[in-house]
């Protein structure tokens, strides 16, 4: 592999099988790049709140709201895109609708666009996120003013099973519209996506299916000329059992006077269901680590740079956010793509 | 020993649910990750090898749990799965759902040939048939209902070819958007959008509607601008040619919503021992009940066991930590990953208490944490036992 070469990467969009953490991944990422004083917008599509949630803050709406202050005086921004907002805020700013906007969606076309016509939905939802990269910090999209209103956007993108298709806007457009404004703007955002500004990361467990859904969507993501970044492997546990350990714990070979005289030794009262459990535990453990493995080595050869964050034994919650975020950096986490 | 969370929850007893002949549909329902197809799949199996004639209807399932099926392609025809005890006189058919072939096949059926032609020819019905993102939840039910009329069906003396459907719900981003699709769909279709695309003159030329009409020039002229002329004429032509259809769907929506709410249907919502998944569950909950679906039980999956279980999460971590000191490395091993394992279900305990306390009258049963991942018969089969037996 050649030497690490920054490519300015603004935009970071997070995907990963259902149940993996990629909206607590994604708020880490937002907020381990909003350290040292930098202002970042995370972003949700699916109206689920899962931000909200993960940062124990109330429901977001569909305006920029400000969630966390990072280290060095940074700032995470919250934003819960909901298409029918943005086509509404989008005609009013490129046709001055004025009260159509208003018949608009009293007629059911808003409606339309946003839920049945394929792609449109996509195309505003990710048009939004778009216009977030373009504007500059006055608020206008001015060229001469050359500061952007955030120095990075984070998205929490729909699960590996649909991102690539949530992200192929222009194909989804491609067969209807053959030109006109929602095909520009399918292209523009296309344009970006593709561009090394933005970079695809993804949020897997080391079990079967999730990895099984990342290497799909890797390859998915390569198909579609999009950008990826990096693998982020969530809920690991620390090896508890040294390899020859985990190997005799497997074979159900540990010697039990050992166990025995160890546990005697820490003052516990030992009988034989606790020896029998711990290392029925144990075997379970070792079958774990050993399919742990098989997945790891998956992955490896995806050839994307890969961070671990630990499994929390006490779960979830919102400081789980800040630790994550801290390891991320830590671990030497930048979210520009190498290679 | 008892593996139950809180002797509060009243304990889903799942093979008397399989058993009950007047169960025919049993839909998993719960937000992605939390083992949903993996529960319908073990489901089908136990109930089949228990004597039911089943089908189970998946919607996108992860590639080996389709494997362990023997389902290799999504082509919308139930196949047997093999490798299962059929002594009690059951089967088990399986099956992945063809969205866009499902569709195909209503407009083939409530259209005449010229009409249907023309519709599968249209570029928007293509685009809106294989991609619209309440296409999938639609045609799940579609698929449902034409599955169930089999059930009611006798066919040929030898009874019906199903007596039970196993049904697991698409991976929406709120998992019961197929409660909404139904309705979505056929609300658009009924809609004053509709008639207004198909027929732009028909509808403005009320008399005395000045107001109307200006609404409808704005409109027409805004959706031309924004989608472009060419999409809003194969809008036209989709919508003219679908005229004839509007019944028909809306009658079939409301047919299938009227199913599921019928007592012969079992809801079972599907979550993990998490914050996140049992929050999603409890939001599922309230809406079932909204929308007077018959919730039968909460399956809680991968709970954490503790096989040592006389042993605490902390004097486990302490008396760990003498043995690191000691620099016996073993026992200290042993003794950690038992912290953990007690210190995890202790939390999962806590957890499932909290939820049933929210939901007293709610049944749950549990399905403890497997050490491997499924992907064959046998892995299911445990699934199903443990599923029993929780």
């Amino acid at each position: 592999m050649s030497a690490r070469t920054t490519s300015g990467v603004r935009l970071h969009i997070v995907t990963g099988k259902g149940g993996t953490g990629k909206t607590t991944v994604a708020a880490a990422m937002a907020m381990a790049l909003a350290s040292g004083g930098h202002r970042v917008l995370l972003v949700e599509v699916e109206g689920r709140q899962g931000i909200s949630q993960t940062f124990d803050v109330p429901p977001l709406a569909t305006e920029e709201i400000r969630i966390a202050g990072a280290a060095g005086g940074g700032e995470v921004w919250g934003l819960s895109v909901d298409a029918k907002a943005a086509l509404i805020e989008y005609l009013q700013i490129f046709y001055k609708l004025g009260r159509a906007g208003g018949v608009l969606e009293r007629f059911g076309a808003v409606d339309f666009a946003t839920t049945i016509a394929p792609g449109v939905r996509d195309v505003l939802l990710i048009g939004k996120v778009y216009e977030a990269n373009r504007r500059r910090a006055a608020g206008h999209h001015s060229r001469h003013d050359t500061t952007p209103a955030y120095d990075a956007i984070v998205l929490d993108a729909p699960p590996t099973g649909r991102v690539v298709r949530f992200l192929s806007v222009n194909e989804e457009v491609a067969d209807l519209a053959k030109v006109g404004p929602i095909r520009s703007q399918a292209d523009s955002i296309t344009q970006m996506l593709t561009s090394p500004q933005t970079a695809v990361h993804v949020v897997t467990l080391l079990e079967e299916m999730p990895v099984q859904e990342t290497v799909d969507a890797v390859a998915d993501l390569r198909a579609a000329r999009l950008p990826i970044g990096d693998v982020v492997i969530n809920q690991v546990r620390d090896p508890l059992l040294r390899p020859r350990e985990l190997a005799s714990a497997a074979k159900g070979t540990i010697s039990r006077p050992k166990v025995r005289a160890g546990l005697e030794a820490a003052g516990l009262r030992v009988t034989d269901a606790l020896v029998d459990g711990l290392l029925a535990e144990a075997h379970d453990h070792a079958l774990r680590v050993a399919q742990e493995t098989e997945q790891l080595a998956l992955l490896d050869q995806l050839e994307r740079p890969m961070f671990r964050l630990p499994v929390n034994p006490d779960g979830v919650d919102s400081s789980t956010v800040r630790e994550f975020a801290d390891l991320l950096t830590e671990r030497g986490w930048t979210g520009e793509v190498t290679g | 020993m008892s593996t139950r969370a809180t002797p509060r929850a009243p304990r889903l007893d799942v093979d008397a649910l399989l058993a009950d002949r007047h169960t025919d549909i049993v839909v998993c329902c719960g937000s992605g990750g939390v083992g949903k197809t993996t529960t319908a799949a073990a489901l089908g199996l136990r109930a089949a090898e228990q004597g039911r004639k089943v089908v189970v209807l998946t919607i996108d399932p992860a590639r080996r749990l389709a494997q362990s099926m023997g389902l290799t392609e999504l082509d919308n025809t139930p196949r047997p799965v093999e490798h299962i005890d059929t002594t009690a006189g059951g089967s088990l058919d399986a099956m992945m759902l063809d969205m866009k072939r499902t569709f195909d096949e209503v407009v083939v059926a409530h259209s005449t040939p010229e009409k249907a032609d023309q519709i599968l020819a249209n570029p928007f019905y293509q685009a809106v048939s294989s991609s619209f993102a309440g296409t999938q939840e639609y045609m799940a039910m579609e698929k449902l209902g034409q599955l169930h009329q089999e059930v009611r069906a006798n066919g040929g003396g030898g009874g019906p070819r199903w007596d039970l459907i196993v049904v697991d719900t698409p991976p929406s981003r709120s998992a019961l958007d197929f409660l909404d699709a139904p309705k979505r769909l056929g609300s658009f279709l009924d809609g004053r959008f509709i008639r207004l695309i198909s027929a732009p003159a028909k509808a403005g030329g009320r008399a005395g509607l000045r107001v109307f009409n200006v609404g409808i020039g704005l409109v027409s002229s805004t959706l031309s601008r924004v989608l472009g002329g060419e999409m809003l004429r194969d809008v036209q032509t989709f919508v003219g040619a679908l005229d004839t259809m509007f019944g028909g769907f809306r009658q079939r929506a409301d047919q299938t919503y009227a199913l599921l709410a019928q007592r012969s249907t079992a809801f079972l919502v599907v979550a993990a021992p998490e914050r996140d998944a049992l929050r999603e569950a409890s939001y599922f909950i309230a809406r079932l009940e909204t929308e007077r679906m018959p919730l039968t039980g909460l399956v809680l999956n991968r709970v954490q066991q503790v096989q040592a279980s006389g042993l605490g999460a902390a004097r486990a971590r302490a008396a760990a930590e003498d043995r690191t000191d000691d620099g016996d490395h073993l026992s200290a091993g042993l003794l950690a990953l038992h912290a953990d394992i007690a210190g995890a279900a202790d939390r999962q305990r806590k957890l499932a208490r909290r939820f049933s306390v929210g939901h007293p009258s709610t049944p749950v049963v549990e399905v403890p944490a497997l050490a491997e991942d499924v992907h064959d018969v046998d892995g299911l089969r445990r699934v199903g036992e443990a599923l029993a037996a929780g």
